[in-house]
């Protein structure tokens, strides 16, 4: 089961960077979810596979008398969850607040922060290479 | 959204919902649950209310602004961490005080733990909130 | 009031003159924090000339070996003597010719603070102590070498000074790393007493550079040379203190504590000795060549750091002793013509030796004390200059490897110095009067009384040595050379060679202070023949390097976000795929799976919700495929034993719906995204970094899981934590600060959209 959900997990990399590679940002943003679906399997994977067994220490014991699931794997996936939804949902507002403000959600065409190379070469900014 | 139905479900739903995910944040540490989980069910059941009733409503019914609660549970999660402090501790080690305990039966337990998974709650539940009510009022 | 320290930025020192007067106080308080400290380190005279060492230690950094250690000995005495008294000296100066100066305050605390790091950095006995005040001279000197800030040219003068001892100082810090891994101590001390261990360490060979590409950068060694002279453009004052006096030694002082550790092979003797040669004689010629008397001066220290450097070389007792009076004598004698040339300045407007001349009935003061410090510079007795030079001819002779060389390189630029000498202190003061921008006056006596009193002790000391041969010259010539040491200063030394030298000396030094306007001539003619100065080879250094920076910029961060992306992604199919195959970590699974159709249906279920999800040109279907999706990993979490994790997973799963509907409805429809032209490329480095991901996956299945961690969370989450549910109980207890970390983190994230969606005030709504 291992070796599938490992191939799974390989077919989901390769969808979400398929994904973020487009230039629409949704499309993106889309990747972003499937990334982090990923990345949490990949957790839980590597912290090997117990089928039904909850990682809980039944009454009357001091511990789980026999193996249960890893619990360390799962305490992480459960903040990175969390935490991969927080971005999501900031990631969201910003693709949101972007095209309000630039009306598209091409990303080759939002470049408020870094404008052309043709922009950069006016005399002012290779004064500045220059130093003076 | 105009929907009767839906309106008159939420009002019983929302407090059912609300009810459960306190009982799932305190039930959290010998059962599945938590602070996570509960917070995330709390801002469910809130959205719900919002989607209904209307962001005004739901902020009006939160009476505290979603980021003051984010902050709020912040605060509480660092208090219980510095807890451990006064009792000679190493930085958030957990804190217990059992009081009626008899023998075996633990009585009533209180700790710093309990504490700081309700400032995860919290925070949960006013960051979320905070950025759903605020996506859906500019909508 | 006029500025005169100003008058070569002209065009752009206006602004930084106003009629704001400092209370008439601050000029002798900032003199009197160097002078009481100067008072301080007599008192160590005795204790130290009796051969004592005096340590202060202070815990920093105990577990590193990185301590507030302080030692002071001779040399450091010595150093910490020199910094202070002519620190005091300058104080005193710079409050008349900086009074009325806008940002005198502030011209005063860089001042004391380069102090107090010079006197940190040579009283130091510990590397990285060492290391953080030799920084601190860096800065504090770009701090007062840019004191001008609104001339360009002070500007790039200062970021020149400290990006060259900045490189060097990163040297440095590498070397004394490695020195303090050779010898097992970061303690200056016990690595001075561990020398022969040092040089027969495998790593001497680095260290021995590193250590030198630091000291030769501060004290502006050829090639690194090109700064001093920029550096002038600090307010005269400056330029006396830290160019002649104080900074520029650190390097000879770094080359003198590390003597004992680092001195003794053929790669030190020969490196110093050329390399300090080299900028002795450069640095001479070039002097020669200045027209500007400040200039001149900036030569002339040149020379005499080469020539410290070159004598630090060799370990003969002479030779040191010969660097250590050098030293002294320089210290005095440039320090007062600095000042003495700043006077002039003052005085007449101008520095231009062409147009100086008759001075001295104007300025009668300060030609005794010119007349005097030039007397000592060019080495004519009774002066202590005249000591040093003997010195210098002795120790040159007794170097054994090659004193022909040392010996006639000493006696050229002994002989430039002459020359430099007359060209200094004579000719602005005697011969014709000739016309100067302004009338000339005597200085003040606060600006005089400096350079006189420095002349006076250069003609005192070099009267009486005693007085300095035994308590200071003897201990430094001591910790140079890692084992005691005597040392006599006599004034006389009888008729031997280097008397005879320094006769030679005098004749040619007087034969190019005759015929210096011809060699001034010949030199700009080779200077314009010269394809390119040092110090247009750093600009063009500098170039390269910005246009380099801009280049990769260009290419790795075009501002295209798919572009960034592309090469990330890229780095890492490339990087995990050669690690994969170079190490040979990539295995195949041992064991082939064993399922069963409900592990089958989720997998399908998953990976449907994913095709789908790329290939979906509706919003709506996206979304769908994506709640798909994460419902089949919340089944695989319930499947696997996670209950907590599935429930969290729903939960978000909803939320995403929930934020994705609302968010919807003001965007766009997606357009198509046909695989064709650069996507199948793109598609084709996806489907690279999956295989990466899948078979690093599979390796790490293949090698057995450490459970001990896990482990020790279900053996105590009951006993200790008093929690059954052991995830929670990492969360909230085990490992409560990294949870609260990323409650914090989503905290922030909220933050964040917050101001996005309310912070801007524009764009409300479009």
């Amino acid at each position: 089961m291992e070796i599938l959900l490992s191939l799974l997990i390989g077919l989901l990399v390769a969808a979400s960077v398929y994904l973020m590679l487009a230039r629409n940002v949704l499309r993106f943003l889309f990747g972003l979810v499937l990334l982090s679906n990923a990345a949490n399997l990949i957790i839980f994977v590597a912290g090997r596979l117990t089928p039904e067994a909850p990682s809980l220490v039944p009454e009357g014991y001091s511990a789980p008398p026999e193996l249960v699931a890893n619990a360390l794997p799962q305490a992480l996936v459960l903040t990175a969850i969390v935490i991969g939804f927080g971005l999501f949902a900031f990631a969201l507002v910003l693709v949101y607040r972007g095209y309000q403000s630039l009306g598209t959600l091409d990303s080759d065409v939002m470049r408020v922060a870094e404008p052309l190379a043709e922009k950069a070469s006016s005399p002012k900014a290779e004064l500045e290479v220059k130093g003076l | 959204m105009n929907s009767l139905i839906l309106s008159a479900a939420t009002r019983i739903l929302v407090g059912l919902m609300l009810l459960f995910s306190v009982y799932m944040l305190i039930r959290g540490h010998n059962e599945p649950g938590g602070g996570f989980i509960g917070g995330l069910l709390a801002t469910i059941g809130i959205v719900l209310y919002a989607i209904s009733h209307g962001v005004a409503a739901a902020r009006e019914a939160l009476r505290l602004d979603p980021l003051s609660i984010a902050m709020g549970g912040l605060g509480m999660a660092l208090f219980a961490g510095i807890m451990a402090v006064f009792f000679n501790d190493a930085f958030f080690s957990g804190q217990w005080a059992f009081p009626f305990a008899e023998g075996d039966d633990k009585g009533f337990p209180i700790s710093t733990v309990l504490l700081f998974d309700i400032g995860v709650y919290l925070v949960v539940v006013g960051a979320v909130l905070s950025i759903v009510l605020g996506l859906e009022e500019e909508v | 009031m006029g500025n005169p320290d100003h008058r070569d930025n002209a065009g752009d020192a206006k602004s930084v003159t106003t009629k704001v007067q400092p209370s008439i106080g601050v000029g002798w308080v900032s003199a009197l924090v160097p002078f009481a400290l100067a008072i301080l380190f007599v008192t160590f005279l005795p204790a130290i000339a009796s051969g004592e060492r005096l340590r202060f230690a202070y815990e920093w950094v105990p577990s590193l070996g990185i301590n507030l250690t302080f030692l002071i000995d001779g040399l450091s005495l010595t150093f910490a003597l020199l910094i202070t008294g002519i620190g005091a000296v300058v104080a005193l100066y710079s409050s008349v010719t900086l009074a009325g100066h806008l940002h005198y305050w502030r011209f005063v605390f860089y001042l004391l603070f380069f102090m107090f790091s010079m006197l940190g950095l040579v009283l130091a006995d510990n590397l990285i102590t060492l290391f953080v005040f030799w920084e601190l001279t860096s800065v504090s000197s770009y701090l007062l070498i840019g004191f001008n800030h609104s001339s360009a040219k002070a500007r790039r003068s200062a970021l020149q000074a400290l990006l060259v001892t900045g490189g060097g100082g990163l040297a440095l810090l590498a070397g004394f790393i490695l020195m303090g891994s050779a010898a097992g101590t970061f303690e200056l001390s016990e690595i001075i007493a561990s020398g022969d261990a040092i040089r027969d360490h495998a790593l001497y060979v680095p260290i021995f550079f590193l250590v030198l590409a630091g000291a030769f950068t501060k004290s502006a060694q050829v090639p690194f040379h090109f700064w001093l002279p920029n550096a002038m453009a600090a307010p005269t004052p400056v330029s006396a203190y830290l160019h002649s006096a104080t900074m520029v030694k650190a390097g000879i002082y770094l080359l003198a504590r590390m003597h004992p550790a680092l001195s003794g092979t053929d790669l030190w003797l020969w490196t110093l000795t050329v390399f300090g040669a080299a900028t002795a004689v450069f640095a001479s010629i070039l002097a020669l060549r200045q027209t500007d008397l400040k200039l001149a001066l900036a030569y002339t220290t040149l020379m005499a750091l080469g020539t410290l450097t070159m004598f630090l070389g060799s370990g003969a007792t002479i030779a040191i002793a010969a660097a250590v009076t050098f030293l002294i004598v320089h210290s005095f004698y440039k320090a007062a013509l600095f000042l003495i040339v700043g006077i002039i300045d003052y005085g007449t407007g101008t520095r231009e030796t062409a147009q100086l001349g008759g001075l001295a009935r104007a300025m009668p003061v300060t030609a005794v004390a010119a007349a005097a410090a030039a007397l000592s510079m060019a080495g004519f007795p009774p002066f202590l200059g005249f000591i040093g030079k003997e010195l210098k001819y002795e120790g040159a002779l007794a170097v054994a490897s090659e004193p022909l060389f040392v010996a006639s390189a000493a006696v050229l630029a002994n002989a430039l110095m002459v020359a430099v000498a007359g060209i200094v202190a004579l000719k602005p003061f005697y011969g014709h009067r000739l016309e100067t921008p302004k009338l000339p006056q005597e200085a003040p006596f606060l600006m005089w009384i400096g350079p006189i009193g420095l002349a006076v002790l250069g003609l005192v000391f070099g009267l009486m040595p005693g007085l300095i041969s035994g308590s200071l010259v003897q201990p430094a010539v001591t910790a140079i050379a890692g084992q005691p040491e005597t040392v006599k200063l006599a004034l006389w030394h009888g008729l031997n060679l280097p008397l005879l030298l320094s006769v030679l000396t005098f004749a040619l030094g007087i034969a190019f202070y005759l015929g210096h306007g011809k060699l001034r001539s010949f030199l700009v003619r080779v200077e314009e023949r010269l394809p390119a100065s040092a110090d247009e080879l750093w600009d063009r250094f500098l170039d390269a390097l910005k246009g380099g920076a801009a280049w990769q910029t260009r290419v790795l961060q075009g501002g295209i976000l798919r572009r960034y992306l592309f090469i990330v992604f890229a780095t890492l199919a490339v990087g995990g795929g050669v690690t994969l195959y170079v190490t040979g970590a990539a295995r195949w699974p041992s064991v082939w799976p064993d399922f069963t159709i409900k592990h089958l249906l989720v997998i399908g279920l998953i990976a449907g919700g994913a095709v789908m999800t790329v290939f979906s040109i509706s919003r709506l279907a996206a979304i769908c495929a994506l709640g798909v999706v994460g419902m089949g990993v919340a089944l695989i979490f319930v499947i696997f034993g996670a209950p907590d994790v599935a429930i969290t997973q729903l939960l978000v799963e909803t939320l995403v719906v929930i934020l994705v509907s609302v968010v919807m409805l003001r965007l766009p429809q997606l357009e198509r995204d046909p695989m064709k032209g650069g996507r199948i490329l793109d598609a084709a480095l996806a489907l690279a970094v999956g295989a990466v991901v899948t078979v690093i996956l599979i390796s790490v299945l293949d090698t057995p899981l450490d459970r001990s961690i896990t482990a020790y969370f279900e053996d105590k989450s009951l006993p200790e934590a008093f929690g059954r549910n052991i995830v929670n109980v990492i969360l909230v207890d085990f490992r409560a600060l990294d949870t609260f970390g990323e409650i914090a983190v989503v905290a922030v994230a909220a933050l964040g959209a917050f101001v996005l969606l309310k912070g801007t005030g524009k764009a409300k709504k479009p």
